[in-house]
């Protein structure tokens, strides 16, 4: 038998040291655990700085003695590699363990225990936790802003179909898939616009714009029974054609009177507001910013010095700029250029205004991937014979886009976290009725309920986003 | 623009203001200009975005390294902070720590001290204030401290290509400036008296701390949530860079002898930080332009000031849209020129 020599802890007497390392150990977290649950204060007959530091000690001398290398027990060495590798790292852990321990009755106690979850009033909440009662009053108001109760099921119905229309990217068959770009770019954006417009504004049946989609989808469907040779004239000429026909030869009479119908209550867009916005917003300045930063991205390779450098004055203007000076600019300057009788909704010149701001960030994010590009693949497409719009469509942008997922998602992610910045111009997302909901006399005082209830909605948004683009990255990866 | 009555120009700077500001680095009350008011906002941005750059800077790397850590739980824990952090709006985050975690500080008369001289409270966090006998003295040491530190590295980089011999220069630099400022106190007369905060009765029911330094609660909000939440972006990019490294040249250095602190600072951290440094600009950056959103709890920077009061009063939108822009740009100009400057003296020089 050798002698034990508790400083420095071997494989022989293995099991000395492991039991008495984790007594200590068990016994110190037990202490903190018992103070912070129960307040029992085991070591109260300690002077105050020594009781305060004991679970400590003991922890950390259990610890001690079971670091003991290659112990031949599976769990221990587990332990000891990712916890315990030496001293400093033991501290650490224990201080972060005690930490845990320690913070979990008062957060437990403020989310659940002491917390109010019915009720409809102020009185209702007299605990010491929070007040979700707060929450749930005020949870119409949070999703939908001011839009009217009754007609909330249309924004809930919009947003629905929206996502099944989104989601059919997921069943497409292999002879749709090659159609999936042209849907998802074209055809979804017109879709959900309509949604928008129709249900949620309640706009008007038909409206100037309607002529457009009624030429577009009648051309698109004669467009398949085209030869493939005169569809380039085809589509320049027919949209153009049955467009002008329809709104000044076919139907000018009876629409006048026909675009006054409305299926709706028109809910103008300074009564929408909560999460619903949040989406609407972020939705469209998604769809509005791709493109626009792939073509400005293009534009700052090009070889035509003016539309390089306009490219890059604009793409440094707007990153140069902080957002809430461009929603100031599209809130009090820009109506001034506009002709008098000319008025453009808020709502409409906010997502302008943050799809051009944030265009120029997603145009920076492509450029690296066009430059990270060797120059061959140019060089190759070229020798093909491929033009310039051909090369980038086929062989250059899908390699580039792939290479710049995470950059593009994280653009996505910072846009999102900016639409709360509407509240410049008066339009009220989630956080700007918390701040509205917070000043309502009944309700004084529940701040940090709302601002919770909103983080972990916001949180559950972007985690689910960044997981999202890390799927997507992991499945496009290729080897070079 | 002409039917709505609308004239331009850039007079209206030199007018009086008339309105006050409550927290100002300079001298400034409503008998001032606008001009000076612009300054005043400038000021208070310059002010908050430093803070939170030095904040963000030291959370970060610490946070970086914490995910670098084989220890499991610290790895955890650092994971935990920048996903929680970095995925919740930054507007959100200035209102809750401005409206919900600052407003539950104690009412200055039933302030607790901590160390005996601090003072967190809803009005304000009260900190002791030095004052200065001939602090141009103190300064002019310093900044002769800085000079002399520049020379030691100078000699010490020549020593270093000429003899192959290391110079501690962090050790004589951290000398140099103890040194130096405290040789002022002793040879020139330099003084400096502690002010301690005191408490003080205005009203029956009102308290305030006078004497000392006063932090307003939009400052400590707005640096607190500026910096935890840059911090996190500035970690990821420190993760990256050292990851970035590879192991070869870890072993590399060892290989030829280098002790592990050698291989850190001679191998590993300059290659790691060209590789931290381009991003890194950019967070400080999006900080500095991040800072804009004090216009939200009412802290008088250069949107507030400037783009808020200022635009109410005298009406004309198009100069100080304008001239808050432009100051952004040349702002954010300024620092990415000195950055891709630094970038270019750091990047490796290929042939």
């Amino acid at each position: 038998m050798n002698k034990l020599n508790f400083l420095s802890p071997d494989k022989n007497n293995l099991y000395a040291y492991l039991y008495s390392g984790i007594g200590l150990f068990s016994l110190s977290i037990l202490i903190v655990f018992l103070n912070s649950f129960f307040s029992l204060d085991l070591t109260s007959f300690l002077p105050g700085t020594i009781s305060y530091f004991l679970p400590l000690i003991i922890g950390f001398m259990g610890l001690h003695l079971i670091r003991i290398e290659y112990s031949g027990i599976k769990f221990l060495d587990i332990i000891n590699k990712n916890i315990n590798t030496n001293k400093f790292n033991a501290l650490l852990s224990l201080l972060i363990i005690f930490a845990v321990i320690k913070s979990l009755p008062p957060l437990l106690s403020w989310f659940i225990m002491d917390a109010n979850f019915a009720g409809d009033s102020k009185d209702a909440c007299s605990g010491s936790g929070a007040c979700w009662a707060y929450i749930k009053t005020w949870f119409n108001r949070f999703m939908y802003g001011m839009y009217p109760n009754a007609e909330q099921w249309r924004i809930n119905l919009s947003f629905i179909a929206l996502a099944f229309l989104g989601g059919v990217g997921f069943f497409a068959t292999e002879k749709f898939k090659k159609y999936l770009t042209l849907y998802y770019v074209i055809i979804y954006p017109i879709i959900a616009f309509l949604f928008i417009f129709f249900f949620i504004s309640g706009g008007p049946i038909f409206f100037d714009f309607s002529y457009g989609i009624i030429a577009a989808v009648i051309s698109i469907i004669i467009g398949f029974f085209i030869p493939s040779k005169f569809k380039m004239y085809y589509f320049l000429i027919i949209p153009i054609t049955i467009y002008i026909l329809l709104k000044y030869v076919f139907f000018y009479e009876e629409l006048v009177e026909l675009g006054k119908i409305q299926a709706f209550e028109w809910v103008e867009t300074g009564a929408w507001g909560g999460l619903s916005l949040t989406f609407i917003v972020s939705f469209f300045c998604l769809i509005f910013c791709f493109p626009v930063g792939l073509f400005l991205s293009l534009g700052r390779r090009s070889d035509l010095p003016i539309i390089k450098y306009i490219s890059i004055g604009f793409i440094e203007f707007w990153r140069g700029v902080p957002l809430i000076t461009v929603l100031f600019m599209s809130s009090v300057m820009f109506p001034m250029f506009l002709p008098e009788d000319m008025f453009i909704d808020k709502l409409v010149r906010v997502i302008i205004a943050i799809s051009l701001f944030e265009a120029a960030y997603v145009a920076e994010v492509i450029r690296g991937g066009l430059q990270a590009l060797p120059r061959g693949q140019y060089d190759a497409a070229k020798s093909l014979g491929m033009g310039y719009w051909k090369m980038h469509i086929f062989v250059i942008l899908p390699q580039a886009l792939k290479l710049v997922i995470p950059g593009i998602a994280n653009t996505f992610l910072a846009l999102v976290k900016d639409t709360p910045l509407i509240f410049v111009v008066g339009l009220l997302e989630i956080v700007g009725m918390l701040n509205l909901a917070k000043t309502n006399p009944e309700w004084l005082g529940f701040a940090m309920e709302g601002y919770v209830f909103a983080s972990i909605v916001f949180f559950i948004i972007c985690y689910a986003m960044s997981k999202y683009s890390y799927n997507l990255e992991q499945k496009y990866k290729t080897e070079r | 623009m002409e039917n709505r009555g609308i004239t331009f120009g850039y007079g209206f700077l030199t007018q009086e203001s008339s309105f006050d500001v409550q927290f100002s680095l300079i001298e400034y009350d409503g008998s001032h200009s606008y001009f000076r008011a612009y300054l005043v906002g400038l000021l208070n941005t310059i002010l908050v975005s430093v803070i939170g750059i030095i904040f963000a800077t030291i959370i970060g790397v610490i946070v970086g390294i914490a995910r670098l850590s084989n220890n499991y739980l610290i790895e955890r824990t650092a994971a935990i902070y920048v996903e929680f952090f970095r995925n919740i709006p930054l507007l959100l985050q200035i209102f809750f720590w401005y409206f919900a975690a600052l407003r539950a500080l104690p009412l200055p008369e039933k302030a607790e001290p901590m160390f005996g001289v601090f003072f967190l409270t809803i009005k304000g966090f009260f900190i002791p204030a030095f004052v200065w006998n001939n602090l141009d003295i103190f300064i002019y040491s310093i900044i002769a401290a800085i000079i002399a530190i520049l020379f030691v590295r100078l000699y010490a980089k020549k020593k270093q290509e000429n003899q192959g011999i290391q110079t501690p220069v962090l050790s004589i630099s951290i000398g140099l400036l103890i040194i130096l400022p405290l040789l002022s106190f002793f040879l020139g007369g330099v003084d400096a008296s502690v002010e301690i905060p005191v408490i003080e009765q205005l009203s029956k029911t009102s308290f305030t701390f006078k004497g000392g330094l006063k932090l307003p609660p939009e400052l400590i909000s707005l640096a607190l949530a500026l910096s935890l939440y840059t911090a996190t972006f500035i970690a990821e990019c420190v993760r990256a860079g050292v990851q970035g490294v590879s192991k070869g040249q870890k072993e590399a250095a060892a290989s030829i002898g280098l002790t592990p602190n050698q291989v850190l600072k001679l191998v590993v951290m300059p290659q790691a930080l060209r590789i931290i440094i381009p991003p890194t600009t950019n967070q400080y950056l999006n900080l500095t332009k991040n800072s804009s959103l004090a216009a939200a709890i009412a802290y008088p920077d250069l949107v507030l000031v400037f783009a808020g009061t200022a635009l109410m009063q005298t009406g004309r939108a198009i100069e100080i849209v304008s001239i808050t822009m432009l100051t952004y740009l040349t702002l954010s100009i300024t620092i990415s020129i000195f950055m891709n400057w630094y970038n270019k003296k750091i990047a490796i020089k290929e042939k």
